[in-house]
């Protein structure tokens, strides 16, 4: 068999054979090889971009939280500022109201403390006047006991009488 | 190591008795012992035959008879085994292989007293010879390796690829994105990948196997010229079939060149058209030569063993240590050659596809 000849028998061969695989492997073996490198190929670029989304999330997350957390330290500061005006307010408020009502009571204390005086007054000076007749009496009877005195008396009266 | 030094035991044991093939016939036999004949040895080696030649121990040959089918007009179709020839010593079913003449080594028609018929047409030969024993071993283990990996790669498109998939993988890769894609375009070379990948692969696992001297390998497949004509009118179809418009247009009126070398005599034209068919046959011619250098080389260094052997034993000895070594560097070669011809056929034919879709010319 020459070297440089051509032998059609085993040409035939090659080209059924190359044929065969070609289009056996085609089906079987690229089809799933390419299609698998593929999906992988964008899986991974999929995969990086997904990550690059998720940290820029994570950045925009990291913002808003930041935000969120000044927004509630301004409004902390307000409600606590708030919570300040409204106690001092309250303060005032019950500082004036215990003041008129104290005022109130004293004065109706004061009234009350009139009205008791005068009407003690009232009494003391009604047994005032029984005591000192009481008493009167019992003096006029004790000096009116002694005869003497009875004569004194009478002329210190009689002589008080005359200056009249 | 070890590996090697089994597959130079067994080269060893093909090259025990000289040249011993299954068409060496009478007149070989009948001659005087001529000694160690390395050029028929190496030729024998480097041809396909029909049967396939393991090894001889003095004058017993052990082969393995392969099938022959022959279709002739007369005859019809006829099928039995190539040990019917009795390595070419005796006619059967009105044919024989020839053992001289042009036609030497081909089964031609014989009369009833076993003499050639000449003037007679070749019967058609569809013959296992043993390269397409050993096209068909290669074409099984092709099947194994990339049917496998298809159903994994089908199973898991996503998983880490592990195995036989890392091995392959890396190769498959490489024959997409730096042989297709550069050479036919990111949007083109998919509708090609599965005929590259097929060529690629074929013709490196071709390679691979020629280079292990065991049965049924180490036949001289890729650097046979069919075979390598077979994978050129691969290449011929799928570029000339894949041709745009602008590809047939350059052929017959290639722009930008001067009219007269267009018209009256279609200079170029011509010029294109034998460019078309060059092509493929230079790619054709390579891998035939570069794999059967190679196969030539190595058997070059086997030979020198013999032929030392002839002069003395101490020789063949000595001489035997250098050659095994020159023979394992020129295997390590040939593992490399075999790879990077897959790689310039691979390329070559991709640019040929990449111009002949190209939108610009």
């Amino acid at each position: 068999m020459d070297l440089i000849t051509p032998d059609f028998g085993l040409f035939f061969w090659m080209m059924v054979s190359f044929t065969l695989v070609f289009f056996i492997l085609k089906k079987f073996a690229w089809k799933p090889i390419v299609h698998a490198l593929k999906e992988r190929e964008r899986n991974i670029e999929e995969g990086i971009k997904m990550a690059e989304k998720a940290r820029e999330d994570m950045s925009t997350m990291k913002e808003q939280s930041e935000k969120i957390i000044s927004e509630a330290r301004l409004e902390m500061e307000s409600i606590i500022k708030k919570g300040h005006e409204t106690k001092q307010q309250m303060i005032e408020e019950a500082k004036e109201k215990a003041k008129t009502e104290s005022s109130k009571l004293i004065d109706s204390a004061r009234e009350k403390i009139e009205e008791e005086k005068i009407t003690a007054l009232e009494d003391i000076k009604n047994q005032i006047s029984v005591i000192s007749i009481d008493i009167a009496e019992k003096i006029l009877r004790e000096q009116l006991a002694d005869e003497n005195v009875q004569k004194n008396l009478m002329e210190k009266h009689l002589k008080e009488f005359k200056v009249n | 190591m070890k590996h090697f030094l089994k597959i130079f035991l067994l080269a060893a044991l093909f090259t025990a008795a000289g040249t011993a093939d299954c068409y060496g016939g009478p007149s070989q036999a009948d001659g005087n012992k001529k000694g160690f004949d390395p050029g028929s040895f190496i030729f024998d080696h480097i041809a396909d035959s029909y049967c396939w030649h393991i090894f001889s121990m003095g004058d017993k040959h052990y082969s393995v008879p392969l099938p022959v089918i022959l279709y002739s007009r007369e005859n019809g179709l006829s099928i039995f085994m190539s040990s019917r020839f009795d390595h070419g010593y005796s006619s059967y079913n009105g044919y024989k292989i020839e053992n001289n003449g042009p036609n030497e080594g081909k089964i031609v028609k014989v009369n009833d007293n076993g003499e050639t018929l000449t003037g007679e047409p070749l019967p058609l030969d569809f013959s296992i010879t043993k390269n397409v024993l050993a096209l068909f071993f290669s074409v099984i283990v092709i099947f194994l390796i990339f049917i496998t990996l298809g159903k994994s790669y089908k199973k898991s498109p996503l998983s880490v690829p592990k195995g036989l998939q890392s091995f392959f993988e890396p190769i498959i890769v490489f024959v997409i994105d730096d042989i297709a894609k550069p050479a036919i375009g990111e949007e083109k070379h998919r509708r090609f990948l599965p005929y590259l990948l097929t060529l690629f692969f074929f013709i490196w696992i071709n390679n691979m196997l020629g280079l292990i001297p065991i049965f049924p390998m180490g036949a001289n497949v890729t650097g046979n010229i069919s075979v390598t004509m077979g994978l050129a009118l691969t290449s011929l179809i799928a570029v000339n079939f894949s041709g745009n418009k602008k590809y047939w247009q350059h052929l017959y009126n290639p722009p930008g060149i001067p009219a007269f070398l267009k018209f009256p005599l279609p200079l170029m034209q011509v010029i294109e058209i034998v460019g078309v068919f060059t092509k493929p046959f230079v790619l054709m011619i390579r891998l035939f030569a570069n794999i059967t250098a190679g196969h030539i080389i190595t058997m070059g260094f086997f030979c020198l063993i013999f032929i030392f052997g002839e002069r003395g034993a101490v020789f063949g000895y000595s001489i035997s240590v250098i050659s095994v070594l020159f023979g394992i560097f020129i295997t390590f070669l040939e593992f490399l050659v075999a790879l990077i011809q897959a790689y310039v056929f691979t390329l070559l034919t991709s640019l040929f596809i990449g111009s002949a879709v190209s939108d610009e010319h």
